[in-house]
């Protein structure tokens, strides 16, 4: 890319962010850096999380200093080598400056979450991107479609992509049938056959990998891939006590605590972020959902469904991807599986690799769905 | 799937999610139907404000009850029906008509489930208008919920916003106790995502909507907005303000209000209604009594002045609390007033 001036831009994250906080620098100026590296830290008012940039080069300028509140797709860094002068940097700085023009909340041109009927239900999904085999998101116990906010819009840029809230989660109606993974399983085989997708790359989360292993099973010919992300599925123990603090959990004040057992890093959650999960349960039918899930997948605290040795027996490429400080479920579940299931281990994540490590989980994922 | 509809939208949305839900919601008060004994359309007007607008045509004159002006008849009505198995929502409009059927309320409807031993439930909720900003003078613009806050038996609810609205009024039309809903009418045309399906707030839960090391702001109805609007110019000068609603004033939600205090050492208490016996002295009192030691300042209160509302409207501006007002006062608390 000699000669090439590249931006680095605020980037967008969940469907309602508007702008971010560059909290603080990872890199100084004049670093080389590579597509991964970790740039910065950005907060928004959902989450924080570290920036990774996406391209090769110096890091020329740093646009934005720390603290700095700015609209997504405003210029906070520059990446160049060194053949291109200073005055060149300079220019390119003051043109972008010069030519932005930051999204309104009314204007922007997001994509909105949108509603199938599958049978009695109402099952809501955001499609993102187009072409390909299309990868599948499938959110964990409690979450919804914005668990994947770090993944599909980066998925999105090079293939069609689709997140949806289970039975029971999100949006989707509230009846979660006996709430096994296998009922579960069916309801996302219903979803598939409604949009008329034929096969699709399945990435699950903790009980949607459940879901995702259960469906790529039964309906192997829809199953292009399999990628399980601390998931479910792959042993006896889970932390019963999160399950249970989850479904009581009335308040903030009660929330909050369970919530932080999901990362390696407990600062991750938000204000806004335990907001919005209480909002989920203060739904009608929400918190019938997930007891009915809760009893029929992790009866007496332990997993109900071990599926393991059924792993060898996929014809599909299948990888199995946990953090290291995982506290709901043990990252041992990962150990001696099958010699077809490639195991990544992330040292600084939790139970959500995929929002503590995006960066890394994304390529993984690309890498088995190319 | 949430989308953004008004306060008027989600108080509507709510009575007809329960209305559907559950037969024995009705409601009943002063053109909520609108046009009744006389010629017309049933339903034109929907309420004084549009709130109840299209539910008589989905409902039928059953369920959507318009009712002579006599508050002391019909909201006695309501009482004694809740007290008989149906779970009416009464529209009184402005709370400042209140007086005309205290008795209904303070007396009977307040004191049934205690002198019946709890065999008594009277699942009632009176729904009014309150507020300043109207232009609607002295008689339509209290901010009455302190009087009803005073008593004990009652329920008392001021949602600062639709999502509020909506997910409160439900939890009210599902409570067994008299509810006193009191809707701020310069709210009516506020919008925010609120979901389509229905959900519930628990009582004496309050909400925390900012979180802040330096300022705990207590704001309540059409104040809190005010108060993130102070917040947010704060947090500029590196002020980092706590803002709690506490959504309702009976049940109080005192822990977070404490708990926040104890954390901060300060307080601003922010109240529409009068400034004697209101919410602000309610919440300071409790907290000097409770959290004293980890003040580090004086408690401020901001409320309009202990006057009746203005009719003219450069004084009724001047009146009601403003998000300068309440910056002005975080400022104090923390030491640092403008000269």
């Amino acid at each position: 890319m000699s000669g090439r001036i590249e931006p680095v831009v605020m980037p967008k994250w969940g469907l309602a962010m508007q702008e971010g906080t560059l909290a603080r620098w990872h890199v100084v100026e004049g670093a080389e850096i590579a597509p991964g590296r970790e740039l910065c830290d950005i907060e928004t008012a959902k989450i924080a999380n570290a920036f990774e940039g996406a391209v090769a080069g110096r890091l020329r300028r740093r646009v934005a200093g720390e603290g700095a509140v700015l609209p997504v797709g405003a210029l906070i860094a520059v990446v160049a080598d060194d053949s291109v002068p200073d005055a060149e940097i300079d220019a390119f700085v003051a043109r972008f400056q010069a030519d932005f023009v930051p999204v309104g909340p009314d204007e922007a041109e997001t994509p909105a979450p949108r509603t199938i009927r599958v049978g009695d239900r109402a099952l809501n999904y955001l499609a993102l991107g187009a072409g390909g085999t299309p990868v599948l998101f499938l959110h964990g116990f409690g979450g919804d479609l914005n668990n994947w906010m770090f993944n599909q819009p980066v998925l999105a840029e090079t293939r069609a992509t689709l997140a949806l809230d289970l039975p029971g989660h999100g949006a989707s109606s509230k009846a979660a049938g006996d709430g096994s993974p296998a009922a579960l399983a069916a309801a996302v085989a219903g979803f598939l056959d409604g949009l008329g997708v034929e096969r699709a790359h399945l990435v699950g989360h903790s009980l949607g990998g459940a879901v995702a292993l259960v469906l790529a099973l039964e309906r192997p010919d829809a199953c292009a891939s399999l990628t399980l992300i601390a998931s479910a599925g792959l042993g006896r123990e889970i932390d019963g006590s999160f399950i249970d603090g989850f479904i009581a959990a009335a308040g903030r004040k009660d929330l909050k605590p369970q919530l932080e057992k999901l990362f390696a890093d407990p600062t991750l959650v938000t204000r806004d972020l335990v907001d919005d999960v209480l909002k989920f349960k203060r739904l009608d039918g929400a918190g019938a959902a997930l007891k009915a899930i809760a009893a029929a997948a992790f009866p007496g605290g332990a997993q109900g469904l071990v599926l393991r040795d059924r792993l060898a027996g996929l014809a599909v490429p299948v990888q199995v991807i946990v953090g290291a400080h995982d506290r709901i479920i043990p990252p041992g579940h990962a150990e001696g599986l099958p010699a077809n299931v490639a195991v990544h281990r992330i040292a600084a994540a939790g139970h959500m690799p995929q929002m503590e490590a995006a960066g890394e989980v994304n390529r993984l994922i690309a890498a088995l769905a190319a | 799937m949430a989308r953004k509809i008004s306060f008027r939208q989600a108080v509507n949305e709510a009575l007809a999610q329960e209305m559907a839900r559950d037969p024995r919601v009705v409601v009943m008060g002063e053109d909520v139907a609108g046009g009744a004994g006389a010629a017309g359309e049933n339903d034109a007007w929907g309420g004084p404000l549009g709130v109840t607008k299209g539910l008589y045509t989905r409902f039928g004159p059953t369920r959507v009850l318009d009712t002579p002006i006599s508050e002391s008849a019909f909201i006695g009505a309501a009482i004694g029906a809740a007290t008989a198995g149906l779970r009416p929502v009464a529209e009184l409009m402005f709370v400042d008509f209140m007086g005309v059927c205290f008795d209904q309320i303070y007396n009977q409807a307040a004191k049934f489930r205690y002198m019946f031993g709890g065999k008594a439930v009277t699942p009632v909720v009176i729904r009014c208008m309150i507020g300043g900003g109207f232009r609607a003078a002295a008689q339509h613009s209290q901010c009455l919920y302190p009087l009803f806050t005073h008593i004990p038996g009652l329920k008392c609810v001021v949602p600062s916003s639709p999502y509020e609205a909506k997910g409160l009024l439900i939890q009210a039309i599902r409570d067994d106790d008299p509810v006193i809903f009191f809707e701020h009418k310069m709210l009516y045309d506020v919008e925010e995502e609120v979901p389509e399906e229905a959900y519930t707030i628990p009582f004496g839960e309050a909400n925390v909507l900012r979180e802040g090391k330096d300022a705990t702001v207590v704001a309540f109805g059409r104040m809190v907005s005010l108060a993130m609007q102070a917040a947010q110019a704060l947090a500029k000068d590196g002020i980092a303000c706590e803002v709690i609603d506490p959504r309702t004033t009976s049940p109080l939600d005192a822990d977070t209000i404490l708990e926040s205090v104890g954390t901060t050492g300060r307080l601003v208490v922010v109240d529409e209604s009068s400034p004697r016996c209101n919410m602000a002295t309610d919440i300071a009192a409790r907290v000097a009594q409770d959290a004293f030691a980890a003040l580090r300042a004086p408690i401020r209160m901001v409320a309009p002045p202990h006057t009746p509302v203005p009719f003219s409207p450069a004084l009724e501006d001047l009146y009601l609390p403003t998000a300068d007002k309440i910056a002005a006062a975080v400022r104090q608390v923390m030491g640092r007033a403008a000269a």
